[in-house]
């Protein structure tokens, strides 16, 4: 058990100019689970390898609890990865799959028989112990890869969209049992995805990545709450929160017809004449009076309880996508036109220009943004 | 040139009859009654080539296998030609030799085109480094015996050496050696030509399928803690199995009949013969054509089951799969 470090970790790839993980600061705490997420292309495979000692740092360190792993091959770091499409080896039993790595390390036989079993009895796995990898489903090498990962009783799991390749079903599951496992094993985890969804349920953290640059690390429930720039605000949450450019009013921005109040100093500190509100779909409510921004139906998806009411606005000459949720006894028709407005309190306001959050910090420093909310919180201390 | 056109003529003539005949199989078959069509194609197909090879492949292989019981007169002599086989020294030289070359130039070829393969994987250049091992591949294997004796070539300590290896021995302080006359020995410089051609074979072949293995699995491996020798016996061998059972059988089986390299180096002189080679000495210039199907069928008989053995191993590859 271990913690982990990412201090200034950039990693560029040979003939490239940018970098893909640039000045990664991370701290992970003993026994948390923390899930580095984002679309595509973000580097957080890359953070992952780099933490692996599949890929060389080039730029800061990484350090193993108090151990500066920067240099160290992957063999002595004490990690266990399981990978996308498993990885195991072909030519193996599921034993021998797992009980490899011990035997490289040269543990006896009785013991790495014992440890596999007890590994492959806590993952279901006791009466597939002899067959091949190919003779298994999806979901049972899923387990083989994880109980690979298991034997070895390593500092930290590294785990690169375990998931992905399992249908949506197994998935949930999975979900469930990986984050219960690896809580009751309490070894610190950080994980890879690209579906917030999977980050929002299992990490204790979820640090968001675009472009190779940490956006903000913080728990799920803070970061639907309080993202901290307009890609995060877009990134988390399903649908996606509906980001607006709206120009700056005396006390308030202008939504539609009406005038949302917004204190002054928080005005003050955006650049520009606009501002990006932010408001997820739930927080869009009917304004009967028809006294909000005016929405134009396209498509209502009718989910029984709730109703998702798809539709688009313009202003200024521009379009935008509003997607609202609505109760499912009364949604609106496709076709017509329906007033909204957001609830109160629940908008988050952002710079147009630099993407901040308005209110976070002092204007003209945006570069501390991600560093104050960079705090490890207690392994299983945090709201899920 | 009349020569030429008569010959053009012929081509265009046999294309044509080859072409007649497809054509009338087709009408055939597509005549045939409802009931009977799906076999009627099947043998309409099929029987062309089948006929082709009774009369090139079966036909010749039943009247060798008659002839290994005969005399130089064509009278039966029943296993006399067996018995010579096994039992004469000259012969036992052959047999000798030939066990020689099918254990070494295997073992030798792949060890070291499997060793470069991994060597040279990823390295830079490493096209440039194929290229140069895979090139004696192109040569033709009486291309390659001409080049070597040049290469092995003996001239009296008082003369000027004009054998590249006799001349490095001499540089050396050396004698010049007579490399292709000395037995036993000179069948390992025979065998070493084999390897210099075959080698490219089993590098290129080999070098893809470690192309093939997966990353992931070998970065999972680096992370389960095996170093470099561990990855290669653990991962890259058992991963390659299939390629390297085609490499070795493949390489063995050629080897088994190898006739040119000798024929063209030694002409099977100096205790230097293969199977192949007293085959066709002992059938065309000793006119001992019993002599020589026997050794056929030998050879035959030592070819068939690597060939076996590779089908029912590629049969096995694909259940692992």
């Amino acid at each position: 058990m271990a913690t982990v470090t990412f201090d200034h970790a950039s990693r560029l790839y040979p003939g490239t100019e940018k970098p893909a993980v640039d000045g990664l600061n991370l701290e992970i705490a003993d026994g948390e689970f923390l899930v580095l997420v984002g679309p595509s292309g973000c580097g957080k495979s890359t953070s992952l390898r780099m933490l692996a000692g599949l890929e060389d740092v080039n730029a800061g360190r990484i350090l193993i609890g108090d151990r500066d792993v920067t240099d160290v091959p992957p063999k002595d770091r004490d990690i266990a990865m399981v990978f996308q499409n498993y990885a195991l080896y072909p030519h193996m039993s599921v034993a021998d799959n797992m009980g490899f790595a011990l035997k490289i390390a040269g543990v006896s036989k009785e013991e790495r028989a014992e440890r596999v079993r007890e590994a492959a009895k806590l993952l279901d796995l006791e009466e597939y112990l002899d067959r091949k990898p190919k003779a298994l489903s999806g979901g049972q090498r899923q387990r083989v890869a994880m109980g690979r990962a298991i034997v070895r009783n390593p500092q930290v799991f590294l785990m690169d969209e375990p998931l992905s390749n399992l249908d949506a079903k197994l998935r949930v599951q999975t979900r469930t049992q990986i984050a219960s496992l690896t809580r009751r094993l309490g070894v610190t985890t950080v994980y890879v995805t690209h579906d917030q969804v999977e980050a929002m349920t299992m990490g204790d953290r979820v640090a968001v990545l675009k472009d190779g640059v940490l956006q903000q690390v913080d728990t799920p429930r803070a970061l639907y709450d309080r993202p901290a720039n307009v890609f995060v605000a877009g990134f988390i949450g399903s649908p996606a929160m509906n980001l607006l450019e709206l120009p700056v009013t005396d006390g308030g921005v202008q939504f539609g017809g009406m005038t949302y109040p917004v204190p002054r100093d928080l005005l003050g500190e955006a650049h520009g004449s606009t501002v990006t509100l932010g408001v997820r779909p739930e927080d869009l409510e009917r304004a009967e009076d028809n006294h909000g921004l005016a929405v134009f139906v396209d498509v209502v998806e009718e989910l029984g309880a709730d109703a998702y009411v798809y539709g688009h606005t313009e202003f200024d000459g521009k379009r935008y996508e509003i997607t609202g949720r609505v109760d499912g006894r009364t949604p609106p028709v496709a076709g017509s036109t329906v007033y909204v407005r957001p609830k109160e309190g629940h908008v988050h306001l952002f710079d147009t220009q630099t993407g901040l959050r308005l209110g976070e910090h002092a204007p003209g420093t945006p570069e501390a943004s991600v560093e104050d909310l960079n705090v490890p919180v207690e392994a299983g201390k945090t709201a899920d | 040139m009349e020569d030429v056109g008569e010959k053009l003529v012929q081509v265009v003539i046999a294309l044509a009859i080859f072409a007649a005949i497809i054509a009338l199989i087709m009408l055939l078959v597509d005549r045939a009654p409802k009931t009977f069509r799906d076999k009627a194609t099947i043998i309409g197909f099929l029987a062309p080539a089948v006929v082709l090879l009774a009369i090139g492949l079966i036909w010749p292989a039943i009247q060798t296998t008659y002839l290994a019981f005969t005399d130089r007169n064509g009278s039966p002599n029943g296993m006399d030609n067996f018995v010579w086989m096994f039992t004469q020294p000259e012969a036992l030289v052959t047999l000798r030799n030939t066990l020689l070359w099918v254990v070494l130039v295997p073992l030798m070829s792949t060890g070291i085109g499997l060793a470069y393969a991994v060597f040279i994987d990823r390295a830079r250049g490493e096209k440039a480094l194929k290229a140069l091992v895979f090139m004696p591949m192109a040569i033709s294997m009486v291309g390659a015996g001409v080049i070597w004796k040049f290469m092995y070539t003996y001239r009296g300590a008082e003369r000027e050496q004009i054998g590249l290896l006799n001349q490095i021995l001499v540089w050396f302080g050396g004698e010049p050696k007579q490399f292709l006359l000395d037995a036993p020995e000179n069948t390992f410089f025979l065998i070493a030509v084999m390897v210099w051609i075959q080698t490219g074979f089993a590098m290129v072949i080999l070098s893809a399928a470690i192309k093939g293995i997966p990353t992931e699995i070998v970065e999972a491996a680096r992370l389960d803690g095996a170093n470099g020798r561990q990855q290669f016996f653990s991962i890259t061998v058992p991963s390659i199995r299939g390629a390297l059972i085609v490499v070795v059988t493949t390489i063995t089986i050629g080897t088994l009949k190898v006739f040119d390299i000798v024929r063209t180096m030694t002409a099977g002189n100096f205790e230097t013969s293969v199977v192949a080679n007293e085959m066709y000495t002992q059938a065309f210039r000793a006119s001992e054509p019993g002599r020589g199907a026997a050794l056929a069928l030998i050879l035959f008989l030592m070819v068939l089951p690597i060939v076996l053995y590779n089908a029912r191993q590629l049969k096995k590859q694909r259940e692992i799969r």
